[in-house]
């Protein structure tokens, strides 16, 4: 490595990050890839089919694992459709407008105590800046394919996420309460002491209104209005095809597991072994991953979709009211003797 | 020059580009968006002033919120852009005439010298300037941050009772009671004796 | 960090206020959401709100009152200052808010305004008033004033179906932030020049003299600019004529009574508290803006056949009068602008109480057609506003004689003759348009002879002490403006 230091010169800090980001975004779009597997597996599991099973490697099945990659090339080599009315630069835009904060964002995120790209001190506002600039890839997709079902789902999805985001930030603020920081490897470091001292327990109301916002912002069942393809075909995607598509595709998944993540560091311990004498370590972290990503893969084998004003209901009078009531709590709480319950 | 004289005036040109397309933009959209472009850049640049607070909040509090409501309601709204634009043009150069004096006595009498400004010493590594700006809120500052959220109320409270309509004949169910409907709510178990189909022959008879 | 616990004592009928106002609102929420049928809900007029007000306002007068002793006391790190100035004008601004409910109940009722949001809001315009009559910090002079404009603003709008009154709100709204972007464009200056946004601290600094006048005077060019607007002297009054005529007449009363006092307070703070050294720099502004006011509010409410726009532009002349006090830069001149604010309010109430006593569903008495032969339909009314009107035009032995007067001798005595000429010029120009009125009722035949409605009860009552208190100020006015001149003795002596 010091070869390549004095190799470079100067360029080596830039080269280097991008060699660390490489490092994250490879596997994190190989995550999404057979997220999308492990969707239709799971999902096909649960309603008694087999799901995916054909394509695989080199005449081998293997459960249908070459499945992605057989989708992935058949949406790169399909033609980019742009309909005649639409505002074109923008149309092309969207795309990149909700893939690129999906990416941003794990900037930030700590993969054990000293595995991260760039810790930096606020990065809990710095993920919820990132996170909430999401939602223009949505509204930018839906006005520019000039549609009336793209429109009507790309106004559902503005409301819906700014409603939820701020659901999602008094969540927040009850972490950071507890934690006493806006670092992430510091909050996960304050629930050391094993599975009873993570924060999910002392903050429980605030941890199923984070998860369930989660399932929100990111569009997903129950909460998929924004897509709603029994009442608008496919909401604000409906004019994308080909690549343009897979990259609104790439998107939702890279936020699904980003939320998972970081309900796992937030209020499962990260990187934290559950049992005080086992080692921590990154295992941990991709277990309560995957365990909450199979959460939202339940979630939508499960529930019926929410009506809209449902939703929008949910979000203003059921979870704004619970949090600030919760994080009114922990304040008083850690005026008391009790305080450090919560920290 | 240094490296981040260089992203500043990077940051500092996308800025006034952004913002001389929130004006000249023909459609109010694209407008917006360049708002949106605007106010990231300038959270950008108090990155580089090291108020990362404010910048990562004016990120998520304008972009993330504030014009995402915006863009709502401008995409929304069928303007006529040509016949805004006449009046436009119509104005352009008294206004450019007023803009252009205004500039000129103000790059006159105001710039960093004027107030007698010298760059602050920067702060160490582990310096957290939301927690600074936590401490000096909450305590010196009380008072007008409780009047700013007495303002923001007071916006609330005008924006509900200016649009909120009560209409009638809404088919409106209460969510609780829905959730409360019991069987014995909804059903009835009737014991109905058998009948004979001769009772119905006899009736049309008569 | 220890920090010590602020003193609330000083802001406490502020947090009464507050608090009160929040309690109005959450009774309207409870109100609404316990009655079954949806539709009752738009019609019946709800009245919690307005004895909830009262009382508030009463409870406040007599918090301010009770602990109203002279001293200057400051809390909350040196932002809030409570004076004798700042306890006067409060207990203004709680009479004017009481009046002002008072007398629109009825006109309210009637318009299916009476709900508890636009109580909820003139609390929270009263809270505005008093942060901006306490502010020693050009941060909570500016948060009031916000907090002020925003309630007004949706109190404007809030009959909504109106679009007369929505115009005038959207107005309202578009040229008020407009003045708060200059006005906090000039703080900012002075605030780079001075380095403190404490109003002592920033006259202790220009005290000592500052190294660059030019933008001292380009700070102030933009902070008295953004006063112009708030208080609605000419050349910035467009809004005023507007906004008077198509608000509804309860909202007019509101905003043609208390705000006054707040601005004038907001004028005093920032001119008198913190640019007192800059003193020769606004005195000038003020002077054309004040001969300005006069000119256009006097001249221009001779043509208004509106008797709400008529009283707007007559609104402009008299905050002409009040700058021509401020602009001595003197104990006596700002007494006696104290004491000019004051005595209008209580005029102002009464013109506008009557407008709105004249008012039915469906009728708003404001074109001064209305009040032709007024006298022959009531007498009693006819002779209150006769004595209103007198008194507006400022002659004796009416308040607003003696009003005028003192601003004329503090202006004298700073040695401004030739502005106190054109000012008594002015107020014989105005005097036109007041007798006018007095003419109206007294000698043209009316429209119609249907009697005026029976109101109120209180109302009717009220009107009367306000109308004969104009009377009874003007035949002894001593206490009232030795209490003005005292208060700001005590304040700036």
């Amino acid at each position: 490595m010091e070869l390549f230091q004095d190799l470079l010169g100067p360029a080596w800090t830039p080269v280097w990050t991008l060699v660390k980001i490489v490092a994250i975004v490879l596997p994190l779009l190989t995550a999404v890839a057979y997220l999308t597997w492990a969707e239709r597996k799971v999902i096909g599991w649960m309603q008694v089919r087999m799901g995916p099973n054909r394509v695989g490697f080199f005449g081998f099945r293997l459960w249908g694992l070459g499945q992605p990659i057989a989708d992935a090339v058949k949406l790169l080599t399909k033609e980019i459709i742009i309909p005649s009315g639409a505002s074109r630069g923008l149309f092309l835009f969207a795309p990149v407008l909700a893939i690129a904060p999906a990416m941003a964002a794990w900037a930030v995120i700590p993969f054990t105590d000293r595995l991260v790209l760039a810790n930096i001190d606020a990065s809990l506002l710095y993920i919820l800046a990132i996170t909430s600039m999401g939602v223009y890839g949505v509204i930018v997709a839906g006005w520019a394919s000039n549609s009336k079902y793209a429109f009507l789902g790309s106004l559902r999805s503005a409301a819906q996420i700014v409603s939820y985001e701020i659901a999602m930030g008094f969540a927040l603020v009850g972490v950071l309460m507890s934690a006493q920081s806006l670092n992430l490897v510091e909050i996960v470091k304050g629930q050391e002491g094993g599975f009873w001292h993570w924060y999910w327990l002392p903050l429980f109301p605030l941890f199923l209104v984070y998860l369930i916002s989660g399932v929100a912002e990111t569009n997903r069942a129950p909460f998929d209005v924004a897509e709603g393809e029994s009442e608008i075909v496919a909401g604000f995607h409906v004019d994308y095809s080909g690549m343009a598509f897979a990259v609104f595709f790439l998107a939702e998944y890279a936020n699904m597991i980003l939320i998972s993540t970081l309900t796992s560091l937030m209020f499962l311990g990260g990187w934290l072994s559950p049992i005080p004498g086992l080692p921590d370590g990154f295992v941990w972290l991709a277990a309560k991953v995957s365990f909450i990503l199979l959460l939202f893969l339940w979630f939508r084998a499960t529930f019926p979709r929410y009506r809209y004003d449902q939703i929008m209901r949910l979000g203003w009078k059921v979870f704004i009211p619970v949090t600030l009531f919760w994080i009114l709590l922990v304040g008083l709480m850690m005026q008391t003797p009790y305080g450090h319950l919560f920290h | 020059m240094e490296f981040s004289t260089v992203v500043f005036y990077f940051f500092a040109a996308i800025l006034l580009l952004s913002g001389l397309r929130v004006i000249t933009a023909k459609n109010p959209v694209h407008a917006a968006l360049a708002l949106v472009l605007a106010f990231f850049t300038a959270a950008g640049l108090w990155i580089l002033l090291e108020a990362e607070f404010l910048a990562i909040t004016l990120v998520l509090v304008y972009v993330g919120a504030v014009m995402v409501l915006f863009l709502f309601v401008v995409m929304m709204l069928d303007i006529n852009i040509e016949q805004l634009r006449q009046q436009f043009w119509d104005y352009l150069p008294i206004a450019a005439l007023v803009a252009g004096l205004m500039i000129v006595q103000m790059v006159l009498v105001l710039g960093g010298e004027t107030f007698g400004l010298t760059a602050p010493a920067p702060k160490p590594a582990d310096y957290s300037n939301t927690r600074e700006l936590g401490l000096l809120l909450y305590t010196e500052y009380v008072y007008p941050f409780e009047l700013a959220a007495v303002i923001l109320l007071v916006a609330i409270v005008a924006a509900i009772a200016l649009t909120l309509r009560r209409r009638q004949g809404v088919k409106w169910v209460d969510p609780a009671v829905q959730v409360k409907v019991k069987r014995e709510g909804r059903v009835r178990l009737v014991n109905l004796k058998p009948q004979k189909p001769e009772l119905k022959a006899e009736e049309d008879e008569a | 960090m220890t920090f010590p616990m602020p003193d609330l004592l000083p802001a406490a009928p502020e947090i009464l206020v507050l608090v009160m106002a929040c309690v109005v609102l959450m009774f309207e929420a409870y109100a609404v959401r316990g009655q079954a049928d949806r539709s009752e809900i738009v019609a019946r007029p709800r009245v919690a709100g307005y004895v909830l007000t009262l009382l508030t306002l009463l409870a406040a007068a007599g918090l301010t009152a009770f602990t109203a002793n002279g001293v200057s006391a400051t809390t909350f790190s040196g932002m809030f200052v409570d004076d004798a100035m700042a306890d006067l004008l409060k207990l203004m601004t709680y009479l004017a808010g009481i009046a002002a409910a008072i007398y629109s109940r009825q006109y309210l009722a009637d318009r299916a305004l009476m709900r508890g949001e636009y109580f909820a809001l003139l609390l929270f315009a009263v809270l505005g008033m008093m942060v901006m009559i306490s502010a020693s910090h050009l941060l909570t002079l500016y948060l009031g004033l916000e907090l002020l404009s925003l309630a007004l603003y949706a109190m404007v709008a809030l009959r909504r179906d109106d679009a007369v009154a929505v115009e005038a709100a959207m107005k309202y709204f578009v040229l008020g932030a407009l003045a708060s972007g200059l006005l906090l464009y000039g703080m900012s200056m002075l605030y780079g020049l001075t380095g403190t946004l404490e109003l002592n601290k920033m006259a202790a600094t220009l005290a000592g003299g500052v190294d660059n006048p030019v933008v001292l005077a380009f700070g102030l060019v933009f902070v008295v600019a953004g006063l112009g607007f708030k208080l609605g002297t000419a050349p910035f009054h467009m809004w005023v004529p507007d906004i008077y005529h198509g608000a509804p007449t309860a909202v007019t009363l509101f905003i043609g009574s208390a705000p006054k006092l707040a601005a004038f307070a907001f004028v005093i703070r920032l001119l008198a508290d913190g640019l007192q050294p800059a003193h020769a720099d606004w005195q000038q502004m003020l002077a054309v803006m004040a001969v300005l006011s006069l000119a256009i509010g006097n001249l221009a409410a001779i043509m208004q056949t509106n008797i709400k726009r008529m009283l707007a532009y007559s609104t402009i002349a008299h905050m002409g009068f009040l700058l021509l006090g401020v602009m001595t830069g003197e104990l006596n001149g700002y007494g006696a602008a104290l004491y000019y604010v004051v005595t209008y309010v209580i005029m102002s109430l009464g013109a506008f109480g009557l407008i709105l006593h004249l008012a039915r569903a469906g009728f708003e008495a404001d074109a001064l057609d209305d009040y032709k032969g007024l006298n022959s339909r009531a007498p009693w009314l006819a002779a209150l506003m006769a004595i209103l009107m007198l008194s507006m035009a400022g002659l004796p032995p009416f308040v607003g004689f003696y009003a005028k007067l003192t601003v004329l001798q503090a202006l004298v005595g700073a040695g401004w003759i030739w502005l106190a000429v054109v000012a008594v010029l002015f107020s014989l120009v105005g005097a036109y348009y007041y007798l006018r009125v007095v003419k109206l009722m007294y000698f043209d035949t009316p429209h119609s002879h249907e009697p005026v409605l029976a109101t109120p009860g209180d109302a009717r009552l009220l009107l009367s002490v306000n109308g004969l208190g104009v009377l009874l100020l003007g035949l002894l006015p001593q206490p009232l403006l030795a209490l003005c001149l005292e208060a700001m003795r005590l304040t700036y002596g």
